[in-house]
């Protein structure tokens, strides 16, 4: 359980991590649109360029982000044996009975490959570099917009804020409950599945109790304080881009000018 | 049932990116019907130690036996099973793990999980509930409505029920009122007259003084002293200064008169002994 990457924060100093979360919002979202474009062997290396670059800036370890594609390692293989499998064309290069291995089929996966990857890798920079309450706060400001057609976008951005907040402590508590039920001898090793299905429960029923205690004092807890409304609520960090931010964006032009030229001129 | 540290070396989240060396170089033993009070500031490792003992945690280098059972890197599930029927371990508000629809049936969890018959297990549940004082007329009900004391004597209850031979108490008395911290320890000395081995985390180093016969002090991973309670509390003041460790009360009271020129050999622990040591000095002191 604690060697999941993707959406742990990991604290830093480097210029990615004082870069406006707003900022490394749209760059992935960004990043994530020009790789669905993404079909020819060069375009994939500048983006594979553009990443490693990234993930030199955030100056982390680079088996941390090695350990973030670790749990999808599965999802992948799937998907690359799909696509192997399942697309047609010539020339066919093995066969398996009526499964025939095309050159396109294993050209597709291993581009398929190279998506997810870089994909994965570049949330798990936002992600790394960003505490999640600064992903909610941006969230929040990005879509503001959206105000205007009664979306309650603020009480959306604290329920998010909170839950995420509520993730780490509940990930503490389940460990504590497993330990004090293993202790009194629970496994899930052992018996049918029906058997270990049933295991589950006396972990399950004192997280619910303790998550609803938490929800009844966090509630409390706001409206002691005067809590009335998200909406008109003020806060303590004001995002506002910087000098590194308009690096970025330029960084991120500069890169897209890059990637279409490749991709079209190449 | 003895346990043995050996050279025990313990990383959270080994082979990780996130690798976090915890215990370095671990070597103590908890003897056969004696109580060890495991004791350091927040963070020392204290909880992480005592979950060696039945197998929560593997040690990352080194060796952890209990009994006849040796624990390493790659013991498995079944013999730690084997090894979690003969330790019972509390931890800190124990409260959180009751789940069943009855005091009952939570208390009988443990011992059916280790192979109990039904009627066995609730022979055995009976004698752990009587054990703590639950009475009987809250058997039936469900934990959920009891006040947090009650919770927490089932809870006990509930790790002592399969009748370990090792009892593990990770700062039971946290959140307690002092009524219900007496009759914690009282139920540690029950335990050590029915030659149990019994492990005790406590911040507060008056139950240390009163019940404990080692003490071990872990200090940033290390265990920086094992000795008896009366060796300890008589090393030099600066030394618990540095572990950042309290006198019990009567040891904190005869500090202050060592700074008004008391002179005195043994620091006294009890309040017994510093009323003896005050009564002896009144005469020439007036
Ligand atoms: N599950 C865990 N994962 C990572 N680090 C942990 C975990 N549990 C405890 N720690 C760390 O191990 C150190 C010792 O903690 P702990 O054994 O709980 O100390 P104590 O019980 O003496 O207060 C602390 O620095 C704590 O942050
Ligand atoms: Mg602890």
């Amino acid at each position: 359980m604690g060697n999941i990457m993707i959406g742990r924060f990991v604290p830093g100093k480097s210029v990615v991590h004082q870069l406006d979360p707003r900022t490394k919002i749209i760059g992935t979202f960004v990043f994530i649109l020009l790789m669905l474009w993404a079909n020819t062997w060069s375009t994939y290396l500048v983006a594979a360029i553009f990443v490693w670059f990234t993930i030199l800036l955030t100056q982390q370890p680079l088996k941390m982000y090695i350990d973030g594609l670790k749990p999808i390692f599965w999802l992948l293989a799937f998907t690359i044996v799909l696509q192997i499998f399942f697309t047609g064309g010539t020339p066919v290069l093995l066969h398996f009975g009526f499964i025939k291995v095309t050159l396109p089929g294993v050209i597709n996966a291993l581009f398929v490959m190279f998506r997810f990857v870089l994909i994965i890798l570049m949330s798990t920079i936002m992600t790394l570099t960003t505490p999640p309450t600064s992903i909610a706060n941006a969230l929040e400001s990005l879509l503001k917009p959206l105000k205007s057609l009664k979306v309650p976008v603020a009480e959306m951005a604290l329920m998010l804020s909170i839950a995420l907040r509520f993730v780490p402590l509940l990930m503490d508590e389940t460990q504590k409950i497993m330990n004090a039920q293993k202790s009194r001898g629970m496994s899930f090793s052992t018996g049918g599945p029906v058997k270990r299905a049933k295991a589950i429960v006396p972990l399950l029923i004192p997280l619910f109790v303790g998550a609803l205690q938490r929800a009844l004092d966090l509630a409390n807890a706001m409206e002691v304080r005067g809590f009335k409304d998200a909406e008109h609520r003020t806060k303590y960090r004001i995002l506002k881009y910087k000098k590194q931010d308009y690096q970025a964006f330029a960084s991120l032009l500069l890169f897209s000018i890059i990637f279409f030229s490749v991709l079209y001129l190449i | 049932m003895a346990i043995n540290f050996q050279q025990v070396n313990f990383s959270y989240g080994a082979g990780t990116s996130l690798e976090q060396p915890i215990l370095f170089d671990i070597t103590a033993n908890f003897p056969t019907g004696q109580v060890t009070a495991v004791v350091g500031q927040t963070g020392s490792g204290k909880s992480t130690l005592i979950q060696h003992i039945n197998g929560l945690l593997l040690p990352t280098e080194g060796q952890v036996t209990v009994a006849d059972h040796h624990i390493t890197a790659n013991t498995k599930e079944k013999e730690l099973m084997r090894i979690r029927e003969k330790v019972g371990m509390v931890f800190q508000f124990p409260e959180n793990q009751l789940f069943a629809n009855t005091v009952l049936e939570d208390v009988m969890y443990g011992p059916i999980n280790f192979g109990y018959s039904r009627s066995d297990a609730k022979n055995a549940a009976e004698i752990a509930l009587k054990r703590l004082n639950v009475s009987e007329t809250l058997w039936e009900k469900s934990p959920f409505e009891l006040s947090g004391g009650q919770m927490r004597r089932i809870a006990i209850a509930g790790a002592l029920a399969s009748n370990p031979d090792i009892v593990v108490l990770d700062e039971p008395a946290a959140g307690l009122d002092p009524r219900g911290q007496q009759e914690l320890l009282n139920l540690v000395i029950e335990l050590k007259t029915l030659n149990k081995t019994v492990i005790l985390i406590s911040h507060q180093m008056d139950h240390v003084a009163q019940i404990a016969d080692q003490v071990i002090v872990m200090h940033e991973g290390k265990v920086a002293a094992q000795e008896a309670p009366e060796q300890l509390f008589n090393r030099d003041i600066q030394w618990f200064t540095d572990m950042k460790l309290d006198l019990p009360k009567a040891g904190q009271f005869a500090e202050k008169l060592r700074q008004q020129d008391w002179q005195f050999e043994q620091r006294p622990l009890t309040i017994k002994a510093l009323t003896d040591l005050i009564n002896s000095r009144g005469t020439t002191h007036g």
